[in-house]
């Protein structure tokens, strides 16, 4: 009976992809390749496989023909708990000109999949600023030129207003996005960010404002009495201590820990170790500023600190602080403020630019000064020293709107030191043109590798090799062969879970990992899928990700790591004293990790292990790049 | 008809609800084994992050949507409550949301009926959003039990310091 009614519709999924041209203002829908389903499981897996099938080779970022693409997983819209509420954007990066990718939760993606898809594409350029609304079946193209240079919150007040319903869903660019800021995000729900790769400035390029949903229909899973005791399972998993860290001190704990090993990036990659930690430590922002922790929808462990400042020059500000946006804005600029980071995390909402980025490239201005490289005349005026929270401050808003030096800082740390010269491109931390994370890659060279191959560039939420080395499973200090096992692994199992969509703060419940991962995708689609299966899975979309990456010219080559990882030593006395990357154990990292994952030397997927992964249809792609090497 | 005093209801504390919709899947799983939240009978609201609270029916007294129904499709049940429709005389005109002070009674999105909480009278272990919820932030009380409790936590917070001496933690 199952097999029949499968035939009608399917579980978990919605069954259908929108395409929405914005050039000719045409919209159609296709049904959901259920080959493609079984593949790439939803969200980034579907998402890069539909931005692969519908772009060509060499497509410039901001151009029409990228196309952005929409993606929910199968959990989407379910119960599951941090799984019903996920949604990732996908397109060519115009940070790394490679594949990028960002997702987001909150409630956004649990609206979509009830109004009936799977993924939305959106293709070509609008002649003036618009915004869809999708209202279940009904998919209009709508002026936004009076929404146009508005922040993502007031965006979606204004829409809710003018379509008259207040449950409506609404993600939303900010005038970052309009005008083209390499790290612009996608802000949904006001607060809830697709943060990296500058999938922002991507739908600022198709003159795309915000996206308006309403979904009433029903979602259903293919064995609703098993989901529903996973569902308990899970529920009391995440009130064990695989959570606790995001229920109590939240990601911010990371600052003392990270301090204590001297492996927390500060001033820009000149130290390891923040003499103030104490100051920026989750457990003073929690004592002081946490108002309260909240969650998004059908989570069952919560962890959205809202921290509130109550005093002071920035009273009133209100943003979610974690551990990352903290680091970039606090330690990486020498700022040992809460209260400026927060106004920091709030502007970043305002003008909807990834916090992270924001924070890396204000510590790389400031670097930039510090060195002469930068005057005070070039910062217009702003004395823009390490530790300057009114420089963070001024400098963030100048970013936002492409203004004066703001302008130059808009391009991201790769492209704007390319502008600046004067040796810029050594202050410039970053791998593939995005800019690092709360990682000192020196002191940390499990991550290193993490780091060095991701394909969406530095990011630690690629793979989470970090805690290999955080946790002392590994030497942190020495990079021995073998390791890069342990990275393909977890790269796997992150693929995995970006796919479905769950959220990475719950990885520590899947207690069986693909098992229990297998289980979900079961239950949820009626796909039956054993864990090596699903181990697969999480293969087949790392290997899709770095065919796209190929085919859009990036390799060996791109998988570099800061200049300051591989020429500064770690000065600090303590711990990680002298550490840093050489070459030759860069060399040995790419090649221990391209041969367990059956890549050629020059990193590219071979024809064979595409075979095994029944990707075929890739084979041509990555024949003509081994031919040319 | 039930005392007002003994009337069970379902609320949230707005100092625990942190707006994740577990009550809004599990209701509507639970009476029509879907997930929609638009057929949930408790419906959240976030004003902003700090604001989260979850609504359902009150269970009136002298409920004005049993006034305002000009078909007698309502009433309130005698043994616990609860507002009963009637879906026979039910046409979804809409003078029952317009009379609720809370927004607890919705209009169902395929069916011209509105519905309301009815406590999942047919469920032994009562209300499934009070099982479920994470955060234990709903709770079946009466009214009194409520101020009860509010004055337990007003009197915790005055006097914080004088507990932290009396019961060491």
């Amino acid at each position: 009976m199952a097999e029949i009614w499968r035939k009608i519709r399917l579980y978990g999924y919605a069954g259908k992809i929108l395409h929405v041209d914005l050039t000719t203002g045409k919209t159609y829908t296709e049904p959901l390749n259920e080959d493609y389903a079984k593949k790439y499981i939803g969200g980034i897996g579907l998402g890069m496989r539909l931005w692969f099938d519908n772009s060509k080779a060499g497509v410039d970022p901001f151009s029409p023909e990228n196309p952005l693409v929409l993606a929910t997983g199968p959990t989407s819209g379910t119960v599951w708990p941090t799984g019903g509420n996920g949604h990732a954007f996908v397109a060519k990066s115009p940070q790394s000109y490679g594949i990028g990718e960002s997702k987001s939760h909150g409630s956004f993606g649990t609206e979509l999949k009830r109004a009936g898809y799977d993924a939305v594409i959106f293709h070509g350029k609008a002649e003036k600023p618009v915004y869809v609304w999708i209202d279940d079946d009904s998919v209009q193209i709508l002026d936004a030129s009076h929404l146009w240079g508005k922040p993502p919150a007031e965006t979606e007040d204004m829409i809710k207003e003018e379509l008259g319903d207040y449950y409506i869903r609404v993600a939303a660019i900010g005038p970052a996005g309009e005008k083209l800021v390499r790290i612009a995000c996608i802000i949904n729900e006001k607060t809830r960010a697709a943060g990296r790769c500058g999938m922002g400035a991507v739908m600022g390029s198709k003159n795309l404002k915000a996206i308006a949903v309403r979904g009433t229909h029903d979602v259903t899973v293919a064995r609703p009495d098993e989901f529903l005791e996973f569902v308990k399972e899970f529920h009391e998993r995440m009130k064990g201590p695989a959570t606790k860290k995001y229920r109590t001190l939240g990601t911010p704990e990371n600052v003392l820990v990270h301090n204590a090993l001297h492996c927390m990036p500060t001033r820009n990659y000149n130290n390891a170790h923040f003499e103030a930690a104490e100051k920026v430590s989750g457990e003073y922002l929690n004592e002081r500023y946490v108002a309260k922790i909240i969650g998004c929808s059908s989570c069952a462990m919560r962890c959205e600190h809202i921290c509130v400042v109550n005093e002071g020059p920035f009273k009133g500000a209100m943003a979610r602080v974690e551990y990352e946006p903290l680091w970039a804005m606090g330690p990486y600029c020498g700022i040992d403020r809460l209260d400026a980071v927060i106004k920091g995390c709030e502007l970043c909402n305002y003008y909807g630019m990834d916090s992270i980025s924001a924070g890396v490239i204000v510590g790389f201005a400031m670097d930039c000064y510090e060195n002469g490289i930068l005057t005070q005349k070039d910062m217009d005026g702003i004395e823009a020293r390490f530790g300057n929270h009114e420089a963070l401050v001024k400098l963030l808003e100048k970013m936002g709107k492409r203004e004066g030096i703001g302008d130059i800082l808009a391009e991201g740390v790769k492209f704007a030191a390319e502008k600046i010269g004067k040796g810029a491109e050594k202050l410039a931390q970053h791998i593939k043109g995005v800019e690092v994370t709360g990682y000192d890659l020196r002191s940390l060279k499990t991550a290193a590798l993490g780091f060095a191959v991701s394909f969406r560039g530095a990011d630690h939420n690629r793979h989470g090799a970090y805690a290999f080395d955080v946790k002392g499973k590994f030497n942190r200090l020495k990079y021995e062969k073998g390791r890069a096992k342990a990275v393909k692994d977890i790269e796997d199992v992150y693929t995995i879970i970006d796919s479905l969509i769950i959220c990475k703060f719950s990885r520590g419940t899947y207690y069986k990992e693909f098992e229990d991962l297998a289980k979900l995708y079961t239950l949820v689609t009626g796909f039956e899928t054993t864990p090596e299966e699903m181990r697969l899975k999480g293969e087949r979309i790392n290997n899709l990700a770095r065919v796209i990456n190929v085919r859009e010219g990036l390799g060996r080559k791109d998988d570099h790591l800061p200049y300051k990882v591989m020429h500064m030593p770690i000065p600090d006395v303590g711990p990680s004293k002298g550490a840093y990357v050489t070459q030759e154990e860069l060399d040995m990292m790419l090649d221990d990790y391209y041969e367990v994952r059956g890549w050629t030397r020059d990193g590219i997927p071979t024809p064979e292990k595409l075979k095994a992964l029944g990707m075929d249809d890739l084979i041509p792609i990555v024949e003509a790049k081994i031919r040319k090497a | 008809m039930v005392k007002i005093h003994e009337r069970k209801f379902v609320s949230a504390d707005p100092d625990k609800c942190v707006g994740c919709q577990v009550c809004e899947y599990i209701c509507a799983w639970t009476k029509e084994k879907v997930f929609n939240p638009l057929k949930s009978r408790i419906r959240v609201v976030r004003l902003n992050p700090l604001v989260n609270i979850s609504i359902t029916c009150r269970l009136c007294e002298d409920p004005p949507c049993v006034a305002a129904c000009p078909r007698d499709a309502l009433t309130q049940s005698e043994e616990n409550g609860t507002i009963i429709v009637d879906e026979d005389k039910c046409n979804g005109c809409g003078w029952c949301i317009e009379a609720c002070d809370y927004g607890a009674i919705s209009l169902h999105p395929e069916k011209k009926v509105v519905f309301v909480c009815d406590l999942c009278k047919d469920r032994p272990d009562g209300p499934q959003c009070v099982k479920w919820c994470p955060e234990e932030a709903l709770d079946l009380v009466t009214a009194d039990v409520l101020a009860q409790k509010a004055r337990i936590t007003a009197t915790k917070k005055l006097f914080q310091e004088a507990l932290k001496v009396a019961l060491p933690t």
